[in-house]
């Protein structure tokens, strides 16, 4: 047990400051323990968002010594005794108050992308779908949306951004929706100027933060980017898609790969 | 005088409280209506639930694992599993409609874990004959709220998150008229017209000090309903899941999922002992095996060896690590150990069960292939709640509906495993129907009297503006501590006493909570308006614990022993008297459905044969 050092973000979006506290921090203690502690014992009104504590809900999302982390997952033993730890709201969005970001943003996002659409035929019967064709879409499903990603991400934590770029979380759920073996919709076209997929240059700044350690950057966006590409800048592919509809278009690409296939 | 002319109202035909996995399956359900306007009130973002805790899966007979499963034996399994107390028709209509719901999750988008033919995957659970829970690996809670949210969200549902419901409104002729809620962001109050509302609020988990529940377990939608008039139901039956974290501290109540049991992870106490073996109740001695050669076997798919001790029901496996700490069995910081690392490879492991191999890994920086973890219970579910008809979800006040973990009676004296999250999708899709159905019924919108929002509005404030007053946070705490000892697993007469005399200490406490700082997203404050309705939900269950003279499911007295085959006759029921004060009564059970009564009663060599029998009927002919 010992008395450690903290300064804490106290303010809203236009004005606040740094304000410090100390705490006793026991064995096994997390950063969102910290937090809790403070607010029980010394300041009864400081904001702060949570849930689960156990890392599966994505509501903590904070920044630590400026490194934008889940509260519940970092322990305090990952830093030294004598350290101060800065505990801030995430950067890229509006404060509310003290740690609590506005993060509705992302909200609308989500709502611009077309939803999953099986067809009606398909819905007559079970889902006949192998495991090994949905590993990818469960790799992006297990996104618990703390927007970690979306924090770090240069396009977005310049305000401009925001209005050309959904962010690495949203094109991780564009990418389970395209991948998903019962799914008919085409959101390509969207991908490309509706949710802005070019505005990505690979920094691989999301990947890095993301808790679930899924892939974004190469499972997700570089695909579809590859797709946009195929659909809108490739010659060849493009009067291939003029010619055959999605369902076709899947079909018959299988159909060329397995005939190359047999040739490399 | 309190002016409310500017405080904004909206109108409904269904509004709901609450958006986890009851919440969101009713508000789409309602929604599907013709012509009903839905709204959706929650007190965290969206997304955010509890629901995304759960991590095992859901109880569906969908077969696909093992063709011999048939609702009648989950609705067998079910009746057992609540030691015959669940309501007889809510559990028919959970095991007839389970298959249903989760097929409809598949067609939303839902990515469940595939068997080898490429349907959905089963797994084992406790308390289920069969692989029965439909899952992805240990995140199925995740899955499910994901996939609800973002089907709901194009469902044209008004929703309004951090929102707090502080009390319902009801007309002269005591019909639900609204809620009056507030933003938590903003502190402003917001007057909800509707004609019907439903509650899917989730437990009061947090009266407990170990816990797997979060902050919003407070009991809202108890505190609410009693308030309003609706009687809590079995209020005694709080289940402890057997494995809960209990190093470090700071995690200690962590849920450490029943799945681990489920894909081979076996119990031992400190003298490397595999205890179970010597807590199978005669009741399920039939059922499990009685060595280790036999479980096994089991493990490996043979199926005709019986089932694992440690797949027996959450009372009996809680109870039991508990009895084995009390005698100086327990692990090094007072739990059981649970080792799946002797029992699966590490391969195994890692991809049946990524999210455990990664909540040790960081919280107890421990690495579960390779080690046994430390388990003991954990304040996990509230069986009971608020009474609600089967049929329809309707509480017994006019318009307020309860479904999932708010409404009691669908899992009797203890829930098996994975009957929860197929319980929210059952429910919350029967309510949503329901409740828009008796919105279409009324051709106006019941009257809100404005003496009401101001009497609401005036004691969420006073809060606030009261010059000194005792700290919230210290009083949910002492609450947490007195339930812990006093109303815990393991109930006594003395204890329970004490701990009904602290309560009303605290509720004298309560009436004098003072919260500093201003409306704005202040905890304080909101940790004050949810101590009510922790209290409330306390005493209703310390009432009815004390009421029930014997120990059935997860509710067990140390004076009774035993269960009391009259005490199977009745329910206990808690509503708020004349006099202002928690009325605990008896109330008598309805007679079952004869045709239910021959299922639960059955053997299951009985009951396997006929559904082998049915199943034939429908085989096509060839």
């Amino acid at each position: 047990m010992s008395l450690r050092n903290f300064k804490i973000y106290r303010g809203d979006d236009e004005r606040g400051e740094l304000v410090n506290y100390q705490c006793e921090v026991t064995e096994g203690m997390v950063v969102l323990d910290v937090i809790h502690r403070i607010q029980a014992d010394q300041a009864n009104d400081l904001a702060c968002r949570w849930n689960c504590k156990a890392g599966k809900c994505g509501s903590c999302s904070i920044e630590i010594n400026g490194k934008p982390r889940l509260g519940c997952m970092t322990r305090m033993n990952e830093f030294e005794e004598d350290q101060t730890l800065t505990i801030t709201p995430l950067k890229s969005f509006p404060v509310i108050k003290d740690i609590v970001t506005d993060v509705s943003w992302n909200y609308k996002q989500n709502q611009e992308i077309t939803p999953f659409t099986p067809s009606e035929e398909s819905k007559k019967k079970d889902f006949v779908m192998m495991q090994k064709d949905v590993d990818r879409v469960q790799e992006f499903r297990k996104c618990i949306e703390c927007y970690l990603c979306q924090n770090m991400c240069h396009v977005i934590r310049d305000n401009e951004g925001k209005e050309n770029f959904s962010g690495p979380r949203y094109m991780a759920r564009l990418a389970s929706l395209e991948m998903h073996p019962m799914d008919t919709a085409d959101r390509i076209e969207d991908v490309k100027d509706k949710h802005g997929s070019g505005m990505c240059n690979i920094t691989r700044c999301c990947t890095e933060v993301c808790p679930e350690e899924i892939q974004i950057t190469d499972d997700a966006i570089i695909p579809l980017k590859e797709r946009v590409v195929d659909r809108f800048y490739d010659p060849v592919m493009m009067l291939f898609n003029k010619i055959f509809s999605k369902k076709e278009r899947q079909k018959t690409k299988s159909k060329v790969s397995s005939f190359l296939k047999m040739f490399f | 005088m309190l002016d409310i002319s500017g405080i904004k109202r909206l109108q409904f035909d269904v509004l709901v409280i609450g958006a986890g996995g009851a919440g969101l399956s009713a508000a789409i359900a309602a929604s599907q209506e013709e012509g009903i306007r839905v709204g959706l009130v929650c007190k965290s973002l969206l997304g955010k639930a509890h629901t995304v805790m759960a991590e095992g899966g859901m109880a569906a007979a969908l077969a696909n694992v093992d063709e011999r499963d048939d609702w009648k034996i989950h609705f067998r399994d079910t009746m057992r599993g609540g030691k015959m107390l669940n309501n007889w028709k809510m559990a028919e209509i959970h095991a007839k409609n389970a298959p249903d719901r989760v097929r409809e999750l598949e067609h939303w988008g839902a990515v469940f874990d595939r068997t080898r033919d490429g349907l959905i995957n089963q797994r084992n659970f406790g308390g289920h004959r069969y692989p029965r829970l439909a899952h992805v690996g240990d995140r199925t809670g995740l899955e499910m709220i994901r996939t609800l949210q973002d089907h709901g969200i194009h469902q044209g549902i008004d929703i309004h998150m951090e929102c707090t419901a502080l009390d319902i409104t009801k007309d002269d002729s005591g019909r639900v008229s609204g809620i009056v809620c507030m933003y938590r962001e903003t502190g402003e109050f917001i007057i909800f017209e509707t004609k019907s509302l439903i509650f899917a609020t989730g437990g009061a988990g947090k009266s407990w000090e170990v816990t797997s529940n979060s902050w919003e377990y407070t009991g809202d939608g108890y505190g609410m309903a009693y308030e309003a008039g609706a009687e809590l139901i079995d209020m005694e039956f709080n289940q402890f899941h057997p494995t809960g974290m209990v190093w470090p501290p700071s995690v200690k109540g962590i849920l450490v999922t029943e799945g681990v049991r489920g894909e081979g992870g076996i119990l031992k106490n400190s003298e490397g002992k595999r205890f179970m073996f010597d807590y199978i109740p005669e009741k399920f001695a039939n059922e499990t095996a009685d060595t280790e050669e036999e479980a096994a076997r089991w493990l490996e798919g043979d199926k005709s060896a019986r089932r694992p001790p440690e797949l027996l029901t959450r009372d009996v496996v809680a109870r039991a690590i508990n009895t084995e700490v009390k005698a100086g069995r327990g692990s090094e910081h007072g739990g059981a150990y649970l080792d799946i690392a002797t029992q699966r490879s590490a391969e195994d492991i890692k991809k049946k069960l990524p999210s455990m191999y990664h909540q040790f890994k960081v919280l107890a920086e421990l690495d579960i292939t390779k080690q046994p973890m430390e388990v003991g219970p954990t304040c996990h579910y509230f069986m009971g709640g608020i009474k609600v008809e089967a049929e329809t979800s309707m509480t017994t006040v006019d318009g307020l509906f309860a479904c999932g973990e708010a409404a009691g009676g669908m899992h009797g004296a203890n829930r098996l495993g994975g009957n929860s999250l197929s319980d929210l999708l059952v429910f919350g899709n029967l309510s949503g129907i329901k409740a828009a159905e008796y919105s279409r019924k009324l051709k106006s919108m019941p009257k809100i009297k404005d003496e009401d929002i101001k009497r609401i509005i005036k004691s969420a404030t006073s809060i606030l503006n009261r010059e000194k007053g005792n700290n919230p946070y210290l009083i949910h705490e002492d609450l947490q501590k007195n339930m812990q000892y006093n109303v815990g697993i393991i109930r006594t007469k003395k204890e329970i006493v004490d701990g009904i005399s602290r309560i009303e200490k605290m509720k004298e406490e309560f009436k004098e909570v003072k919260a500093a700082g201003s409306s704005q997203f202040n905890p304080g404050w909101h940790e004050a308006l949810a101590l009510r309705n922790l209290l409330i939900s306390s005493e209703a269950v310390a009432k009815s614990a004390l009421l029930r003279e014997e120990s059935r499911g997860a509710h067990t007295r140390e004076d009774f022993p035993d269960e009391n085959k009259d005490w199977l006759e009745y329910n206990i029921i808690n509503r708020r008297g004349k006099d202002g004060k928690m009325e605990t009564i008896k109330e008598k059970r309805g007679n079952p459905d004869s045709e239910l009564k021959r299922i639960a009663n059955s053997s299951i060599e009985e009951l396997e044969n006929e559904v082998k029998k049915d199943h034939e009927k429908l085989m096509p002919k060839v």
